[in-house]
C-alpha cells in the first residue's frame, strides 16, 4: 500500500531536514567564531583562482518556507493515508490519528536533537502567535460563513446561555475546587494561590471550536444539537478572553476588589458586543464592495477572505473577540455577498475555505502531538487527575443545571438524550493549549500546560473515539440527508407568515414578529444598497426554485443516461385534461441551446456511448446523426427536467429546422461559441441594457417568435423567455445579459 | 396585571381547559385578546381581524383570517360535521383554532407526537384546499404560492406557476411513483400531504410561545 512507504519516505525527508536544521545551527555557530580566521582565509584565496561551484549547497536560503511546506506536505499525506486504511478511520477520529502522528513526528525529532546537546531544540512547538493569527482564523471563517442562520438564531439563547453562564460556572468551578486540592498537604502544591488556580480554571473551561468541529463532522448529529455545541464553542470565546486577561491581570496585582470585578464585568460586554460589531463593519463593507466587482470576476473571492481576516485582526488589535468578529463578518456578509458574485466565484470561496481550514485543522492536531512531546512537562499526579475529573463533572452539572433553567423557557424542550449529547461533546482544544502557552510563570507554566494536554487527550481520545458509538446507541437523531424540497421550502415560508400572523392575532411580539420585522427592513433598505442590478428585489422562494431547477438540470446531464431520471410523472399527469391536447411547439432560443451545450461539453464523450433508449412516449426523433441528435436528446431531457408546463412533445419538423444551427456548434473549441451566438443571436446580444426582466422577455420575445419557423402559442413563448435569464445568471455571471457574453467571452480567454 | 383567573369565575373555562390543553392563566389572556379584538362583543368577525395593522403586511393574511371562520377547524380532528365556514366565531371556536399552536409537552410517546403532527399538518391542509373538496388541486396549489409571492414586489405569474407546477410534480411523484402518461393527478389527498412533509418536523416548529403572564398587548 502506498501511506505506509510514503510516510517513511517522508519522515526520512523530515528527518533529514530536522538533522538539516540543527547542523545548520551548529554550522552558523561555528561560523561566528571561525570569522576572524575566515576573513585572512578569504583575503587568501582571494588570491587564488578558484574553480567555479556548478553544484552548490545552500539550504539557508530556503530553510524557511522549505520547511512550512515540508510540514503542510505532510500533515496532508497523512490525511491521504488514513482514508486508504479502511477499519481505521471508521473508528478513530481523524483528529486523534493525527495528533498520533503529531507524537511520532515530535518523538523523532527530539530523538534527533538529544544528541546534538542542543538546549533550545529546534523543534517547531504550537506557539501562540503561528496559532492564533494564521491557523486559527480559516477554521473560524469557514464554520462562520457557513453557519446554519435559521438554527442558530432559533436558538440563540439556549445558545448564549450555555456560552457564558455555562462557561463562567465551569472556570469558578474548576477554578475553585482546584485551590481547594492545592490545600492538600499531600499534593504539594502550595504555592498555587486562588487567582492562579481561577486562571488555570478560565483556561481549560472553554469548549473548543476546532475538536468540536473535528468530531462532530463525522458523526452527523442532527442539526440542533450541532449547533447547540458548535455555537457554544464559538460564542465562549468572548468569556475566556476576558476572564483569561482579568485572571492574568489580578494575578499580577495579588488582590481583587470589587471594582476591578464589576470592570471585569463590562469588559465582558465590550469586547463581545465590540467584537460583534467590528465583524459587521466589515462584512458590511465587504457585501458593499462585493457590489461592484462585476468587471473584476477573478478577485471576488479575495475580497471575502481579506475582509474577513482583517475583521480578526481588527478585533485582535483591541483585545476583543476576534472569533466573534469574524464569524459576524461572515454572517453579514454572506447573503448579499452569494447574491452578487458569479457562480465560480462561489465555488471558488467555497473550496477554498474548506481547503484552509481543513489543512489548518490537520496542522493544528499534528503540533499538538509534536509539542507534547518537545515541552517540558511537569507531572504532578494530584493535579492532573483531578482537573480531569472536576472537568467531566463540571461540565456534567453545568448542563443538566442550565438545562432546568433553560427548558422553561423554550418551545421544544432538550430532552436527557440532547443534555447527554451537549455535555459529552464539550471537547477541549488547541486553544487551551495557546493560551496556557501565553502564561508568563514558568514553574506553575509547565505544570498547567501538562494539566492541559491531558485534559486535550482525554476529551479528543475518549470522548472524540466513543461519541460515535454512544450516538449509535442512544438512537440520537442524525442529520437529514436529502436535500430540500421546493415543497418544504414553500412550506418553510408559509409557515413564518402564518406563525407571524397569529402572533398578531394573540397580540403579542414574539420571535416571529421581530424575525418578520427584520425581513422586511433588509428587504426594503438593505439589499437595495448591497446587492446590484434586478437581483435585489428577488424573493427568496424564486433563487431557491432557480437554484433547484440548475441544480437538476446538472445533475440530469451529469448522469448521462436516460434512466436515472428522478421521476417519472411527467407534466402531463398534473394538468387538467383539456390543456392536455394543446400542442405547443416551445421555442427554444439559442441563448438557452448555448448555456445547456456549456453543461453537456463536459459530459459529451461520456454521453456518447450511453445512449441507449429512451420513452417513446415524450420524443419522436429520427436518430440518424447520433451526436447531434444526442446532444438535442439531451437538450430535450433538459427541458423535461426543467418542467415547463406547456412542453409535451417536439415534433419532427421542429427538430430538422434546428440542426443546422447545432452543426455549426458542436465541436468548435470553447472559446468560439460566442460567435455563433454574435452571428446567430439577435436575441441574445443585442438586448438591450435594460435590468428589470419585463423588458426583457418581451424582447426575447419578438426574436423568439422571428426566429422560430414553426410558429408558436404566444401565449407560451413568455414562459421560455423568461427562464432565460435565471438560468443563464446562474450558469455564468448574473447581471444584465449582453455583459454576460462580454464576461464569458473574457473569463473564457482570460482561462 | 397579572390577575391570576380561578376556576370559580368561569366555569366553562376549566373545560376549556381539558379540551384544548391550555392552562387556566392562557385561557385568560386569551380570552382578554378576544374581547380587546372583538370590542367587548361575544363573537369575532372579519372586520374585527382586518382591524389588526400587523397582519395587514402579511402575504397570507386572507388565508390566516379564512382559517380562523373554517368549521372544520373547530374540531380536534379537523374532520368536517359542518362544512363551508361561518361569519362570526364565539370565543372557545377561537380558542380551539389557537390550540393547534400549541407546542407539545415533553414527554409523548411516538403515537401521541404522530397524532400532533397529523393534527397540525391537516390544519395547514384545510388553509390550502379553500374550497372543502379533500384535495389540492393544482389551481389551490398556485394560488398559495402566488399569495406568498405577492408581497414581494414586481413579479410574473409564471414564475409563481412554475413553482407550483414543479411542487405538484414532486408531490406527485412522491405519491404516486410511475405514472402512465394518461393517467391524471387529481391533487393532493390528506395523506399524500401527510406523507410529503414527513420528514418536516413541524410539530416542533408550528408553535406559538403563549404567554402565563397577561402583559400589556399590543393593539
Amino acid at each position: 500500500m502506498a501511506s505506509p512507504g510514503v510516510r517513511v519516505l517522508l519522515l526520512l525527508v523530515l528527518v533529514s531536514s530536522a538533522h538539516g536544521d540543527a547542523s545548520g545551527i551548529n554550522r552558523t555557530r561555528g561560523n561566528r567564531t571561525l570569522t576572524p580566521e575566515e576573513e585572512e582565509d578569504s583575503q587568501q584565496h582571494h588570491n587564488n583562482t578558484k574553480a567555479f561551484p556548478v553544484l552548490s549547497f545552500n539550504f539557508e536560503h530556503v530553510r524557511k518556507p522549505f520547511e512550512i511546506s515540508l510540514w503542510i506536505l505532510l500533515a496532508l499525506l497523512m490525511k491521504l493515508g488514513f482514508h486508504l486504511i479502511p477499519r481505521v478511520s471508521h473508528i478513530v477520529p481523524e483528529s486523534c490519528l493525527l495528533i498520533v502522528v503529531g507524537l511520532l513526528v515530535g518523538g523523532v525529532i527530539k530523538a534527533l536533537d538529544s544528541d546534538a546537546s542542543d538546549t533550545n531544540s529546534s523543534v517547531p512547538v504550537l506557539n501562540t502567535k503561528l496559532f492564533f493569527l494564521y491557523l486559527l482564523p480559516p477554521i473560524i471563517l469557514d464554520a462562520g460563513y457557513f453557519l446554519p442562520i435559521r438554527h442558530f438564531t432559533e436558538n440563540l439563547g439556549t445558545i448564549l446561555m450555555f456560552a457564558v453562564v455555562g462557561t463562567l460556572w465551569n472556570a469558578f468551578f474548576i477554578g475553585g475546587m482546584m485551590y481547594g486540592v492545592c490545600q492538600i498537604e499531600a499534593a504539594q502544591l502550595g504555592d498555587v494561590d486562588l487567582l492562579s488556580c481561577l486562571l488555570f480554571g478560565s483556561i481549560i473551561s472553554a469548549v473548543d471550536p476546532v475538536a468540536v468541529l473535528a468530531v462532530f463532522e463525522e458523526i452527523h448529529i442532527n442539526e440542533l444539537l450541532y449547533i447547540l455545541v458548535f455555537g457554544e464553542s464559538l460564542l465562549n470565546d468572548a468569556v475566556t478572553v476576558v476572564l483569561y486577561h482579568l485572571f492574568e491581570e489580578f494575578s499580577h496585582a495579588g488582590t481583587v476588589t470589587i471594582t476591578d470585578a464589576f470592570l471585569g464585568v463590562i469588559c465582558f460586554f465590550v469586547v463581545s458586543l465590540g467584537g460583534v460589531m467590528i465583524g459587521l463593519i466589515y462584512g458590511i463593507v465587504g457585501a458593499f464592495t462585493s457590489r461592484f466587482t462585476l468587471h473584476s470576476r477573478v478577485i471576488e473571492p479575495l475580497f471575502v477572505f481579506l475582509y474577513s481576516y482583517m475583521a480578526y485582526l481588527s478585533a485582535e488589535v483591541f483585545h476583543l473577540s476576534g472569533i466573534m468578529s469574524l464569524i459576524a463578518c461572515g454572517v453579514a456578509m454572506r447573503p448579499y455577498v452569494e447574491a452578487n458574485i458569479s457562480h465560480k466565484s462561489y465555488t471558488t470561496i467555497k473550496y477554498f475555505m474548506k481547503m484552509w481550514s481543513s489543512v489548518s485543522e490537520t496542522l493544528i492536531f499534528i503540533f499538538l502531538g509534536v509539542s507534547t512531546v518537545a515541552g517540558p512537562h511537569v507531572w504532578n499526579w494530584t493535579f492532573v487527575i483531578f482537573t480531569v475529573i472536576l472537568c467531566l463533572v463540571s461540565r456534567v452539572l453545568g448542563v443538566v443545571g442550565l438545562t432546568f433553567i433553560i427548558n422553561k423557557f423554550r418551545i421544544v424542550k432538550l430532552t436527557k438524550k440532547d443534555q447527554f449529547i451537549v455535555a459529552y461533546g464539550g471537547l477541549r482544544g488547541a486553544i487551551a493549549f495557546s493560551l496556557g502557552f501565553l502564561l508568563t510563570d514558568t514553574h506553575m507554566k509547565t505544570m498547567f500546560l501538562t494539566a492541559i494536554i491531558t485534559v486535550i487527550f482525554f476529551t479528543v481520545f475518549v470522548q472524540g473515539m466513543t461519541i460515535r458509538p454512544l450516538v449509535e446507541l442512544l438512537a440520537v437523531k442524525k442529520k437529514k440527508e436529502t436535500k430540500r424540497s421546493i415543497n418544504e421550502e414553500i412550506h418553510t415560508q408559509f409557515l413564518d407568515h402564518l406563525l407571524t400572523g397569529i402572533e398578531d392575532v394573540c397580540g403579542h411580539y414574539g420571535h416571529h414578529h421581530w424575525k418578520d420585522k427584520l425581513n422586511r427592513f433588509n428587504k426594503t433598505y438593505v439589499k437595495k444598497c448591497l446587492i446590484s442590478g434586478e437581483r435585489s428585489t428577488e424573493p427568496q422562494l424564486i433563487s431557491f426554485y432557480n437554484k433547484m431547477e440548475l441544480r437538476q438540470a446538472m445533475m440530469l446531464v451529469e448522469s448521462g443516461s436516460l434512466a436515472v431520471l428522478p421521476s417519472l410523472t411527467s407534466m402531463q399527469n398534473i394538468q387538467p385534461r383539456d390543456t392536455v391536447k394543446q400542442r405547443v411547439i416551445p421555442s427554444i432560443s439559442k441563448r438557452r441551446e448555448e448555456e445547456i451545450r456549456k453543461m453537456l461539453r463536459s459530459n459529451l464523450q461520456k454521453t456518447r456511448q450511453r445512449l441507449r433508449s429512451y420513452s417513446r412516449h415524450d420524443l419522436m426523433m429520427d436518430p440518424f446523426e447520433e451526436d447531434l441528435s444526442e446532444v438535442k436528446f439531451r437538450k430535450q431531457r433538459v427541458e423535461m427536467g426543467r418542467r415547463m408546463s406547456h412542453y409535451l412533445t417536439v415534433p419532427a419538423n421542429r427538430q430538422e429546422t434546428q440542426i443546422p444551427h447545432l452543426r455549426k456548434v458542436n465541436f468548435e473549441p470553447e472559446h468560439q461559441v460566442f460567435t455563433y451566438d454574435d452571428g446567430k443571436g439577435d436575441g441574445g446580444s443585442s438586448a438591450p441594457t435594460n435590468p428589470s426582466p419585463p423588458l426583457v422577455i418581451r424582447h426575447l420575445n419578438e426574436t423568439n417568435q422571428v426566429n422560430s419557423p414553426g410558429g408558436g402559442n404566444d401565449a407560451e413563448d413568455p414562459h421560455g423567455g423568461e427562464e432565460q435569464p435565471r438560468l443563464a445568471r446562474f450558469l455564468s455571471d448574473p447581471g444584465p445579459k449582453e455583459e454576460e457574453e462580454e464576461h464569458l467571452g473574457g473569463a473564457e480567454t482570460k482561462g | 396585571m397579572g390577575a391570576l383567573m380561578s376556576a370559580a369565575d368561569h366555569p366553562e373555562h376549566s373545560d376549556l381547559t381539558d379540551r384544548t390543553g391550555f392552562s387556566l392563566e392562557q385561557i385568560g389572556v386569551l380570552r382578554k385578546r378576544f374581547k380587546q379584538l372583538s370590542h367587548n362583543e361575544e363573537t369575532l368577525r372579519r372586520e374585527h381581524f382586518n382591524e389588526i395593522p400587523d397582519l395587514a403586511c402579511n402575504p397570507i393574511r386572507a388565508q390566516i383570517i379564512e382559517a380562523f371562520f373554517d368549521t372544520r377547524n373547530f374540531h380536534q380532528n379537523g374532520e368536517r360535521t359542518v362544512q363551508g365556514t361561518v361569519q362570526e366565531i364565539s370565543f372557545k371556536d377561537f380558542l380551539v383554532v389557537m390550540s393547534h399552536f400549541r407546542p407539545p409537552s415533553l414527554h409523548m410517546t411516538e403515537e401521541q407526537r404522530e397524532h400532533v403532527r397529523r393534527e397540525k399538518l391537516r390544519f395547514l391542509f384545510n388553509m390550502h384546499d379553500t374550497d372543502n373538496d379533500g384535495t389540492i388541486t393544482l389551481e389551490e396549489y398556485r394560488h398559495v404560492v402566488e399569495e406568498l409571492l405577492s408581497r414581494s414586489g414586481a413579479l410574473e405569474k409564471e414564475t409563481a406557476k412554475c413553482i407550483a407546477d414543479a411542487a405538484m410534480l414532486e408531490v406527485a411523484s412522491i405519491s404516486m411513483g410511475h405514472m402512465e402518461p394518461d393517467e391524471f393527478y387529481e391533487g393532493i389527498t390528506f395523506e399524500h400531504f401527510f406523507k410529503l412533509l414527513k420528514g418536516f418536523d413541524i410539530e416542533a416548529k408550528m408553535n406559538i410561545r403563549f404567554l402565563n403572564m397577561a402583559t400589556t398587548l399590543c393593539k
